[in-house]
């Protein structure tokens, strides 16, 4: 893939586009118009990108309460999701789920919801529908490394393998839950990719924070899936760079080090990509800038859409409880 | 001795006594030994009590409460924290089938003694999977006992009750009152389960109330009162089982009732009061009970959408007046929370208690 320099500016696009969207959420929050719990992805955009390129429009995902970085690399709708995060009526769920309740069926995007788990199965479900109905799409369920000790996630896996049903697994491994480190919850030396190989899922695992190798390999298991080769599940190592929930930097906790934080820093999966592509002359400075520059016009427009838009009738409180 | 404390401390104070008093007594749930602590309750435990008897756990709400019913089938006093309630419905398998009836099931030869305490939240768009209070559903199984403490003093003292208590007792906070402050006494201070408790008295209407919707009725009653409307305020404290005997003697008094729910309306404990007192009280009712309580909808996210969703002091005032025959006060006479927040607890609040 390393030549197509197309696949690799979309891929930076994506992840800078991801982190935008990310950051002027963090700056604009504190005037506390967006009121809902919010939890940001920035640090981790290189997985979302890469398995957002990867997924046809027609491909399905599901996703947890760390979401809008799926929602935007599967093609989700910027205006409707900041909208949402504001509660107005334009929002992809109509104000009624907020930041952790996200959707754009027009695009795959089934929901997003913020009970830890609580998609997976969901995801395999949308596989089993593709078995039945005989497409060659796939499934795709994003999850963090807290859901892997959610029991329906063993349940999940051990029936899409049963079934050998069109799932893609991708657990973003970031260590933490809230403040709680893997090792509170995990055993030390066991690696999560390994473990699920022991359930019989085909199984594997990578850097997180580099989006060429995220795309390489999901890429190939997404060509075996559609060619009925069934689940694959995928560990990806990165990092979240604010608090769990909120705006905010919340080192001073003390819940991980400053030196931890740093480390990560350093290995910003945008900056590596960027240096790599100018490094290899695959974009110029210039090509960057005007990059940028279209991001955060889009962003801008996103946010008068959402300031613009009207909050919901009240009586719309009462609709939408049954179909 | 007491000390005014808030209720989030209160509950701190009590999982010290406790686990002072009694080795058996642990913690766990996701984050305790956080540097949140659950919002202040459990911090300072770990560094007390060691690593051993309070510790952080897998995001796996089923498994460990089957974990702490085993446990306590060896005498063993967990104490299980959830941050939301909503967490915990993933466990409704192991609380319902098997910590709710094993003492039963097993013609009383075991019990567990477990407390499992469920945070309801609100506000800050919470929504739909944030902010259940679900406290019908575990009153509904017989073999559990639920308690709802709305002062601090009660929080500590209904704790202290639940942990002793050698059935599974489901504790539940509502975010919104961990702010409040209240005198609390030192030591081992305990309120019993099955008590309510009657804050107010009055006798033009009976007002039974639960949680954080007896913060809102208080402002109500002292509304009324001004206004030469009296209340007997009863705060249930108790869900399972409920203080009947209180309830039925005041309605016997006043002939009015108003019950208030935290809840979604349909088959609340709101609903299960004026079934009771119905069916119990009739004669002495002069007028059909009202409730007030959620509508039968999902939690909305939006801020536009939550503002009439949540009931209010006003609605109680105006609720009250209805009953009574009094004319509905216009919006200015009676918003009392007119400077409070909708979506943020309300820091304004520190109780009359
Ligand atoms: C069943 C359940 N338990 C607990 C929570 C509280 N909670 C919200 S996010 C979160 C962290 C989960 O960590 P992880 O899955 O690794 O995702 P990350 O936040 O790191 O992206 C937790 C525990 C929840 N939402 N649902």
């Amino acid at each position: 893939m390393k030549e197509n320099t197309q696949i690799l500016i979309e891929l930076l696009q994506k992840m800078k586009r991801i982190r935008a969207v990310e950051e002027t959420i963090a700056s604009r929050y504190s005037e506390w118009k967006m009121r809902c719990p919010t939890h940001l992805c920035s640090g981790q955009e290189a997985v979302a990108a890469a398995v957002g390129q990867v997924l046809r429009k027609d491909d399905f995902a599901v996703s947890s309460h760390r979401a809008h970085g799926h929602y935007l690399a599967k093609g989700g709708d910027l205006n409707r999701m900041i909208a949402e995060i504001y509660g107005k009526s334009d929002g992809c769920s109509s104000g009624k789920g907020g930041s952790m309740h996200l959707i754009d069926t027009s695009v795959g995007f089934m929901g997003s919801t913020a009970i830890v788990g609580g998609t997976i199965p969901v995801g395999v479900g949308l596989a089993l529908s593709i078995k039945l109905k005989k497409t060659n799409q796939v499934s795709c369920v994003f999850f963090g490394d807290g859901s892997i000790e959610e029991g329906v996630f063993y349940e999940s896996v051990n029936f899409a393998v049963l079934k050998n049903l069109p799932v893609l697994f991708i657990c973003e491994n970031n260590f933490y839950s809230v403040y709680s480190p893997l090792k509170v919850r995990q055993p030390e030396n066991r690696a999560i990719y390994k473990m699920v190989s022991g359930i019989g899922c085909r199984s594997e695992h990578g850097d997180g924070n580099n989006v060429v190798d995220v795309y390489d390999k999901v890429n190939t298991a997404v060509v075996s899936i559609r060619d009925g080769g069934g689940p694959m599940f995928f560990e990806f190592k990165t990092y979240r760079w604010r608090e769990h929930c909120g705006h905010n930097f919340d080192n001073d906790l003390g819940y991980r080090t400053q030196e931890e934080y740093l480390s990560w820093k350093e290995k910003d999966p945008i900056s590596a990509m960027e240096s790599y592509m100018f490094k290899e002359k695959y974009i110029t400075q210039n090509e960057i800038d005007e990059m940028q520059s279209e991001i955060q016009k889009e962003i801008e427009k996103a946010f008068e859409f959402a300031e613009k838009s009207p909050f919901p009738n009240l009586e719309s409180a009462l609709t939408d409880i049954y179909a | 001795m007491a000390n005014k404390i808030t209720y989030a401390k209160a509950i701190n104070e009590a999982m010290v006594q406790a686990m002072e008093m009694d080795k058996s007594v642990i913690c766990y749930g996701l984050g305790v030994d956080d540097p949140k602590g659950i919002f202040g309750t459990t911090l300072g435990l770990k560094e007390k009590f060691g690593p051993e008897r309070v510790f952080d756990m897998p995001t796996a709400e089923n498994a460990m409460t089957g974990v702490a019913i085993g446990a306590s089938l060896n005498g063993i006093r967990p104490v299980m924290t959830h941050q939301r309630l909503d967490f915990f419905l993933l466990a409704m398998d192991q609380l319902v089938n098997n910590a709710a009836k094993w003492h039963y099931m097993f013609g009383g030869k075991l019990s567990i003694p477990i407390t499992i305490r469920l945070l309801v939240g609100r506000g800050w768009g919470q929504g739909p999977t944030h902010s259940q209070s679900f406290q019908s559903w575990f009153a509904h199984i017989p073999g559990l006992k639920v308690v709802m403490p709305a002062t601090a003093a009660d929080a500590k003292g209904l704790l202290l009750s639940s942990i002793f208590d050698n059935n599974p007792v489901i504790f539940i906070e509502h975010r919104w009152l961990h702010n409040l402050v209240g005198e609390v006494p030192e030591g081992d201070f305990r309120i019993p389960i099955g008590k309510a408790h009657k804050l107010k008295t009055g006798d033009d209407i009976t007002i039974i109330s639960l949680s954080y919707m007896t913060i809102e009725a208080l402002r109500a009653v002292e509304l009324l009162g001004k206004q030469g409307i009296s209340c007997d305020l009863i705060d249930l404290r108790s869900i399972a089982p409920i203080d009947w005997n209180m309830v039925m003697s005041s309605v016997k008094k006043t002939g009015k009732l108003l019950a208030l729910d935290t809840g979604f309306g349909s088959f609340s404990v709101a609903s299960e009061i004026i079934a009771r007192v119905s069916m119990e009280c009739f004669s002495s009712l002069k007028q059909a009970p009202v409730r007030i309580a959620l509508p039968d909808c999902p939690t909305p996210t939006s801020p536009a959408l939550a503002k009439n969703y949540y009931k209010r002091a006003e609605d109680i005032v105006n609720t009250t007046r209805k009953m009574l025959g009094f004319s509905v006060l216009p919006h200015e006479e009676s918003d009392i929370n007119r400077n409070v927040p909708m979506d943020i607890p309300d820091k304004t609040f520190t109780g009359p208690f």
